[in-house]
Formats: C-alpha cells, structure tokens, sequence
C-alpha cells in the first residue's frame, strides 16, 4: 500500500479561482434545490458578487506578489506569479462585465436561468486555472474546464438553430484540439521526464534533449493546441461560425476569457517551461503571428456580418499578442498582459451593446442592421464607435497604446519586419472598423431602423455596463500610468 | 523657472472646451455652438499672447516637460520655436473663421466639437518635442476629420473618408516602426528609452539605416503633404469635406506633413536627407508640374483648389531641401501663407456654393456683376496665390526658387513653369466664373453679406500685410531656421556607406553642388 500524501495547499492564494469556481456551484445547487424558477436577479446578484470576490481577492495577491515575489503551491502545480494574478484580474472584469449585459438578454431570448452563469463563472476558473497552471495537466485540466462550459454556454440559445450550429461545430473542433493538446503534453513528458514547467525548463537547461525529435513533435502539438484556443491562422476556421452562432454576450465572454486564458497558458508554457527550445518555437511562431495578422485583417474587410467582422478582428488581435511572445521579454510580457486586459474589455463592450442591440431571436447581426443607429440611439452609437475605433488602435484609447506596446517589444528585440507587417495589417483592419463606424453614421433619420426592442437598450445593468468599459477605454488611453505599472510589476514577477 | 503654460493651454483647451460642447451638445445645441465659438476665439488670444511673447531667438521657448506614459518611455514634452510658431497661429486663426463662416446648418455644436479635437491635436503635433507625442496627436487628427467628413461631407464623403483614412493610418504605420528603430537603437548606444527630439537627434545611425528611417517618416509625412504620388486622396477629399472641414484640412492638417518632414526628417536624420534630395526634389518638382497640368483641366473648382495645393506643397519641399536658410525660411513662410490663401478660397468656394448650390464651373457665369464684393475678395486670394509680388504667395515662392536656384538650379528652373501654369489656370478660371454674361440664375447671385466681409476680412488683411511686411514672420522664423540648416550642414557632406540612392540618380546629387 502506497503512502498517500497530501501537498500543502496555499487555499489563499487560489481564492480567486474558488471564488468562481464555488460561486458556480453554489448557484448551480440554489438553483436546483429552489422550487421555483430562480429569479434573474438573485443568479445574477450572485454571480456579481462571486465575481467582485474574485477581483478584490486577486488585486489584494497581484499586491502581494508584488511586494514579495512569486511562488507556487499544491506542489508546484500551481504558480502565484504576476501573470496568474493580472490574469484573474482580467477574467474578474470580464465575468462582472458579461454578468451585467447577460442580465436583460436572457430574459429576452426566454432562456432566463441560473446556467449561464453557472456557465461563465465556471469557463473563467477555468481560464485562471490556465493562467496559474504550472504543470502541463493541469494547464490541461483548466483548459477543459473553460472549453467545456463555453460548448454549452454556446448552444444556450437554444431556439435558435445557429446556435446549436456554432456550438457542435465547436465542441467537435475542440474536442480534436484537445486530443492534439494531449499528445503534446504526453510527447513532451516523454522528451523531458515531467509535465511540471519548472522541471521541463531544467533539464532542457542541464543538457541538451535526450529525445529532440520528440520534444520537436511534442511542442509542435502543443502549439497547435493553443492556435486553436486562441483562434490563430489557420486553425482559426471555427472562430467566424461560432462567433456568429453564439448568443451575443456569450461571444463577447469568449473573446474575451479564451483568449485571455489560452495566450495566458501559452505565455507561460513557452516563456518559462520551454526558454531554451525558444530557437525552434520562435520561426513556427513567427510564421504564424504574420498569417493571423492579415488573415484577420484581409478577412475582416469582406465580411457583411458585424459578429464575423468581429471574430476576424479578435484573429488579428490575436496576431498581434504573438508579437509580444516572440519577443520574449519582460516589457513583451506587460504589453502582452496589457493588451489582454484592455482587448478583454473593449470587445465585450462591443459585444455589450450589440446585445443589447440584438434581434428578437439573436440571429441578425448584418452590418446594413445598424446603419443610422446614431439618428435613434446617438449615445449608444457613440459609446460603439469609441469601442471599435479603440480596437482599430486610434490614439488616446487603450487599443493605441496596446498595439503600441506590443510593436515597442517587437521592435526592441529586432523584429523590425514584423512590426511593419503589423502595422500594415492594423491599417487594412482599420478598414473594416471605419467602415462599420461608418455605416452606424449613415443615412437620413427617417431611413434609419429603431433598435428598441421591448426596452433593452434601456436595461440600466447593461448601460452602466457600457459606461464602465467606454470609461476604462477612454481613460487608460489618455493616463495609461497606472495600469501600465499595473502589468510591468506583474510581468517582472513572472516565475522564471 | 516658471512661465505661464502658454503651450500645455493651447493644446488643452480646444479639447477640454471640446469635451464641455460635446457634452451639451443635446441639451443646448444652440449654447453648445456659442461656447465652441467662444473656446476658439479664447485659444486665439493665447495664441496673440504667445506671438507677444515669443523672443526672436532659435531655440525652443516656452517649453513644457512633464512624465506621462514613463514606463513606455513617452513624455508630455512642448516647445515653440520660429518653425512652429506661425503655423500654431495661423491654425488659430483658420479655426474662428470656420465656426462662423462655414458652420453647418444641422448638429452645429458637434461640427463646433470636432473641429476643436482637431484644432487641439493639430496644435499638439506642431508644439510637440516627444515623437511619440507628436504620433499620437498626429493620429488623434484622423479621427475629428473623419467623422468631420462622414458626418457633414457631400455624396460621396464615405468613399473619400476611408481612403483619407487608410492612406494616412498606412503611412502612419512605417512612422510609427520608424520611430521606434530610432528609439531602440538610441536605447542601445545609451541606454536610456525616450523619444525625446533632442535626445534622439544624437543618435548615431550608419548611413543605410538612416536612410531607411528617413523613409519610413517620410512615407507618413508624404501622404499628410500631399507628396506626388501618394496625394490621390486629396482631391476626393477636399471635395466630398465640408467647406469646414476642407479648410481645415488643406491650412492646417496637410502643414503637419511639410512641418513633419521639416522638423523630424531634417533634424534626426540630417545624411539621409542629402541622400535622399535628388528623389525628394524630383518627387516635389514633378508635383508642382502634375498639379498645375491638371488643375487646369478641372471644372470642379474644390478640386482645382486641392490640385494647386499639391503643386504648393512642391514648393514647400523643395524649398526644404535645398537645406539652406533662404530656402528653408521660404518653406516655413510658404506653409503659413498657403494656409491663410487655401482657407480662404474653400472659405468663398462654399459661400459660392450656398449661393448657387455648387462650385462647377459649368453652373457658374458673370457672377462679377451681381456679386462685385466676392469677385473682388476672390482676386485678391486668387492673385496673392499666384505668387503677385506685395501680396503673401510672393514671398515664400520667391525665398523658396531663390534657395532652390543656388543650390539645385536645374529643379528651380523646372519647377518655376508651375508658376506660370498656376497664373494660366486661375486666370481662366476667375474668366470662366466672374466674366461672361450671366444667365437668370447667375445675375441673381446676391454678393457677400456684411457679415461674410467680416468673417473674411482677417484673411484679407493678413494676405497683404505678409505680403508688403514680411519681415515680421521672417525675423522670427530665420533664427530657428538657421539653427537648423547649421546642423544639416555640420553632418559631413560624403556619404559613408555608399548607399543605393545615388545609383538611382547619380548626376542629380552632382547637378546640386555646381
């Protein structure tokens, strides 16, 4: 009989992921056991409040990681370093926000229920689990826990035939990315001797690999599996359909949080597990980076549909966060983290109020549907044009200083192609987002559609919503300061 | 030493103004469009003020540093010197005359707010020491035009604000690389990360790199000019704009890229400018000829107006690359006049056009008779654009051939036939418009009202006193000037690697220097 034991877990330092984690079962099990339908408010006053626990309990740890320095716990498996806090932080925001503009939707799309929030408070443990993981199983475990929970929150429309559309085509590419993630993890445990990153590092440092064709086959699985999450040329085919198919709040969630978590993971699994084998992950990288950044772009200016035109969008986004990982340093890290934090909020900002905006059965989102919104619903239409010219990157919004970051990294270790390709590419994506802006401008009063559905574009969680992530865009672009040692503290307290 | 924070105000109210008007916008419309007015006005006082002020030295006065974004390595770093003092003025100047003369009839208050963003950013541009601060207000620009476009433009304003957009945001994208190679590669000579001008212009560049950089800045500030040939925006856009939104556009905005190319190109990188004359020098003499031959084909009288304005950025570049005091004063003078002249003929353009409902020519016919005040204020402009000597075109054209001639004679012989296209073509036109006989509609044309003589009555006066007294600008922008071609000069004259652009135009570097 073998001798079980225990390691020492530090349950403090995962408060943020128990938080949501306990936050969703508990409202799962109130949910089951009340005897009438819960009401929205009561789900959606809980989840709030699992999520603010959430952020404050990570901002008081981001405090502690930066006045002492970054450790683990659960046996090394676990890592409570600036990237996992900045991370939770971010997932935090992300939750509260996706809460408030699902709050008036559900009711509207008759699917009022506790489970997207149980849903989304359990996809984001899964995401900081990701961003904590410091052995490749659990980085796997987190992975699953957020996959699984978005394949559901996907399908939730269930009325809507797109929806379980987005949400089997997604579960079944997802569930094969997963396999390949695995195989990743088992070749790389057979090249290395562990799945622990710190460990990997090590014996990659002390010699050269026993087995480097098999580490070679292992990292190129593993790269693919991240690609998927986070939706990167070319295996990124998933991302317009399910971004179309989803219900709307749900497609800002996951813009947000799987992104989010999987550059997290992928940071960290490159950047501190496999530092040394950098000369072999940096020119399949570096490849990808480019195809994503004009695959997004390109694609994005044809699209006719505003959610498509957004999936394109976040693949772009996606290009340039793989700017700040290929340069491999601290200031990539804390522009990575920034872009994240400031992408996270204007997308599902965007997403917000097209929420609010959407049709009577979610399913209509062609660009020609919101032409003249300014005539009926100018501040609306203003807040959206500030959120999607940030994510074009225009000055004095975060988007601008979050590309500006990532291209300063890239620069600054000599991928001086790189950035102009990047900047090349922002400027055909820029394209698109003026054209949407554009086309909201447009026309005379009288041609213009009123959007007001039964009243959501008054739902006043969604409008405080929409105020918060306009307020945080507009106001980190003109005094970028603070956050910006927000993440540098974080980035330089990142376990080696 | 404290002074009074002339520059951060100047940069600071129109914006935060900006703000307030847009933010009353609803409630009070009409209030809205007064304070947008008022805020204008207050920023042309402290713009006299600053005038006053100013002491006639090279340096850089009134500066204004303060840490912002530390981390990134930007900072908060204003200072006026002769070079960007009357361009500040002049945008000053344009900015009252567009809120009252060329208002918009619906949403005033919100044309009154974009247009101050603008006039705050395009102030910011010209004032800022910090590259990167210079990048940022230099975008900021494209976002209160684009929507000064989309929202109070003409037929086909989507069209022509997109492609201003992406033209702009595309060369914007090799500045801004530009501007971070520089800054990197003064971090690893010094180790220090900024983007301040004075710092970065120590940077030691090999000859290859620095001509490279020199072309990414100048890929951004020809777009902005417009250099030939990347100016085909700007016909479409001066004429889907607002009459507005085209003066704005033409004074103020395209200055930011002959004042870009002034400032930054010359200034960091000194070697690669004389490397990259000749090009720049046929680039700009070929847009003097090509916009003069074309503007004389257009009917379409914005049209015309962007055309001869491609032809008057030539001058302006070449007179910069002549890196000599006269040539490059006469630039300066040129950008400041062609701002007051430009504004002034989209200002009558449109009050044409409210008048008869479009600026073709086709449409328009003897409107001397009916309007004898218009067509006098309209040959004034028109004269002084020609280059009539005691009227304010003369001066900088004239300063711009003679640096031109002494130095790179062959291009001022060239360029000197767009001179006589530009009198050939406005001539015809002011025929072609004011005399004949008009017909019922024409004859009925009601001339200018009192309150459009005042409005333009500023522009006027200024036409003819920078005209028979230049020496006021004069005296303030030589000394900057002169500082400036002292330090173009300093650089030794031979290339050190030889670099590929002499093999494109070998007799042109020699043709310079006879």
């Amino acid at each position: 009989m073998t001798n079980l034991t225990m390691p020492s877990i530090s349950y403090w330092a995962l408060s943020p992921i128990l938080f949501m984690l306990l936050g969703g079962v508990l409202l799962m099990a109130v949910a089951a056991l009340s005897r009438r339908a819960l009401p929205p408010v009561v789900s959606t006053g809980l989840t709030l409040f699992a999520g603010t626990g959430a952020l404050v309990f990570s901002l008081i740890e981001r405090h502690h990681v930066a006045s002492s320095k970054a450790t683990t716990t659960v046996a090394g498996a676990i890592a409570i370093d600036g990237l996992s806090v900045v991370i939770a932080v971010t997932v935090s925001c992300s939750v509260l926000l996706a809460t408030c503009f699902g709050h008036r939707y559900l009711e509207r799309m008759h699917i009022a229920g506790a489970e997207y929030h149980v849903l989304a408070l359990t996809s984001a443990s899964g995401a900081m689990i990701m961003a904590a993981a410091n052995d490749l199983v659990v980085l796997f475990l987190g992975l699953e826990i957020l996959s699984i929970a978005l394949y559901v929150l996907v399908a939730l429309n269930r009325s809507s035939a797109k929806s379980e559309e987005a949400a089997l085509k997604y579960f079944i590419l997802g569930g094969f990315s997963s396999a390949i993630f695995v195989f990743g993890i088992a070749f790389t445990y057979g090249a290395t001797g562990s799945t622990n990153l710190q460990v990997i590092a090590q014996s990659l440092a002390a010699s050269v690999a026993a087995k480097p064709g098999i580490l070679l086959v292992g990292l190129a699985l593993l790269l693919v599996g991240f690609c998927f999450k986070v939706a990167a040329v070319p295996f990124h085919l998933w991302t317009p359909d399910v971004y179309e198919g989803a219900p709307t709040p749900v497609t800002g969630f996951m813009a947000a949080v799987a992104k989010t978590g999987g550059f997290a993971a992928l940071i960290r699994v490159l950047l501190a597990g496999l530092p040394t084998a950098r000369s072999t992950w940096t020119p399949a990288l570096y490849a990808i980076a480019i195809v994503t950044l004009f695959g997004g772009a390109l694609l994005m200016v044809v699209q006719r549909d505003v959610k498509r035109m957004l999936a394109y969008s976040s693949i772009n986004h996606a290009g340039f966060i793989f700017l700040g990982i290929l340069a491999a340093t601290s200031a990539g890290v804390s522009a990575d983290l920034f872009y994240l934090f400031t992408y996270s909020i204007a997308a599902i900002g965007t997403f917000g109020i097209l929420t609010m905006l959407a049709s009577e059965n979610d399913d209509d989102s062609t660009i020609d549907r919101y032409r003249g919104l300014v005539h009926n619903h100018p501040v609306l239409t203003g807040c959206l044009a500030v959120l999607v010219l940030a994510q074009a990157g225009v000055p004095l919004t975060t988007g601008f200083l979050a590309k500006f970051g990532v291209v300063e990294a890239a620069t600054g270790t000599g991928a001086i192609p790189l950035a102009i390709l990047a900047m090349v590419s922002a400027a055909i994506a820029a394209f698109a987002y003026l054209r949407f802006v554009l086309s909201l401008y447009a026309g005379t009063p009288e041609e213009a559609v009123s959007l007001d559905l039964d009243g959501a574009t008054r739902a006043p969680l969604a409008g405080i919503a929409v105020g918060l992530t306009v307020a945080v865009t507009v106001f980190f672009g003109i005094f970028p300061a603070t956050l910006l040692d927000f993440v540098r503290v974080a980035a330089d307290h990142l376990l080696p | 030493m404290h002074t009074f924070p002339y520059l951060s105000l100047l940069v600071l109210v129109p914006l935060i103004g900006a703000a307030i008007v847009g933010a009353i916008a609803k409630p009070a419309q009409a209030v809205a469009q007064k304070l947008g007015l008022g805020v204008a006005v207050l920023e042309l006082g402290l713009g006299v003020a600053l005038l006053v002020a100013f002491k006639r030295t090279g340096d850089f006065q009134f500066t204004s540093v303060h840490p912002w974004a530390s981390s990134l390595g930007i900072s908060w770093n204003l200072g006026v010197d002769g070079i960007s003092l009357f361009l500040v003025a002049m945008t000053l100047l344009v900015v009252p005359i567009v809120l009252l003369g060329a208002q918009v009839k619906e949403h005033g208050a919100a044309f009154a707010a974009w247009v101050l963003v603008l006039e705050g950013a395009a102030v910011a541009s010209f004032l800022s020491l910090d590259l990167m601060l210079f990048f940022i207000a230099f975008e900021l620009t494209l976002v209160p035009s684009y929507f000064l476009i989309i929202r109070f433009g003409y037929e086909r304003r989507n069209y022509a604000a997109v492609k201003f957009f992406v033209m702009t945001f595309l060369g914007s994208a090799f500045l801004l690389v530009g501007i971070l190679v520089l800054a990197f590669k003064h971090q690893s000579q010094t180790g220090v990360l900024t983007f301040s001008l004075e710092a970065l212009r120590h940077t030691n560049l090999s000859g290859g790199m620095g001509v490279w950089l020199s072309l990414a800045f100048l890929a951004a500030f020809a777009v902005k000019a417009p250099l030939f040939p990347l100016h085909t925006w700007s016909p479409t856009t001066y004429r889907e704009a607002p009459t507005g939104g085209s003066m704005v556009l033409s004074a103020v905005l395209a200055k930011l890229g002959t004042y870009g190319i002034l400032r930054f190109n010359l200034t960091l990188f000194p070697h690669a400018s004389k490397v990259l004359a000749p090009l720049v020098l046929t680039l700009a003499t070929i847009g003097i000829l090509y916009g003069a031959i074309v503007a004389s084909a257009q009917s379409d009288m914005k049209r015309l107006v962007a055309y001869s304005s491609l032809a008057q950025v030539g001058f302006i570049v070449l007179g910069t690359f002549t890196f000599t005091t006269v040539g490059l004063t006469g630039a300066v003078t040129m950008m400041v006049n062609h701002g007051i002249i430009t504004a002034a003929f989209f200002m009558l353009i449109g009050w044409i056009a409210e008048r008869r409902g479009g600026w073709d020519t086709g449409l328009l016919r003897g409107l001397q008779k009916p309007a004898p005040v218009l067509a006098g204020v309209f040959t004034l402009v028109m004269l002084a654009s020609i280059g009539l000597p005691g009227l304010n075109g003369f001066v900088g054209e004239f300063l711009v051939l003679l640096g031109t001639f002494a130095t790179h004679r062959w291009w001022g012989v060239t360029a000197t036939f767009g001179v006589v296209v530009a009198a050939i073509y406005w001539l015809w036109n002011y025929q072609q418009v004011f005399h004949g006989k008009a017909d019922a509609e024409n004859a009925e044309t009601p001339d200018l009202t009192r309150n459009e003589r005042l409005i333009i009555a500023p522009l006027l006066v200024l036409i003819v006193f920078l005209g028979v007294f230049p020496k006021f600008m004069l005296d303030r922008i030589e000394p900057a000037v002169a500082k400036e071609v002292a330090a173009v000069v300093a650089t030794e004259s031979t290339s050190p690697s030889g670099t590929t652009l002499h093999s494109i135009a070998p007799s042109a570097t020699r043709g310079g220097v006879q």
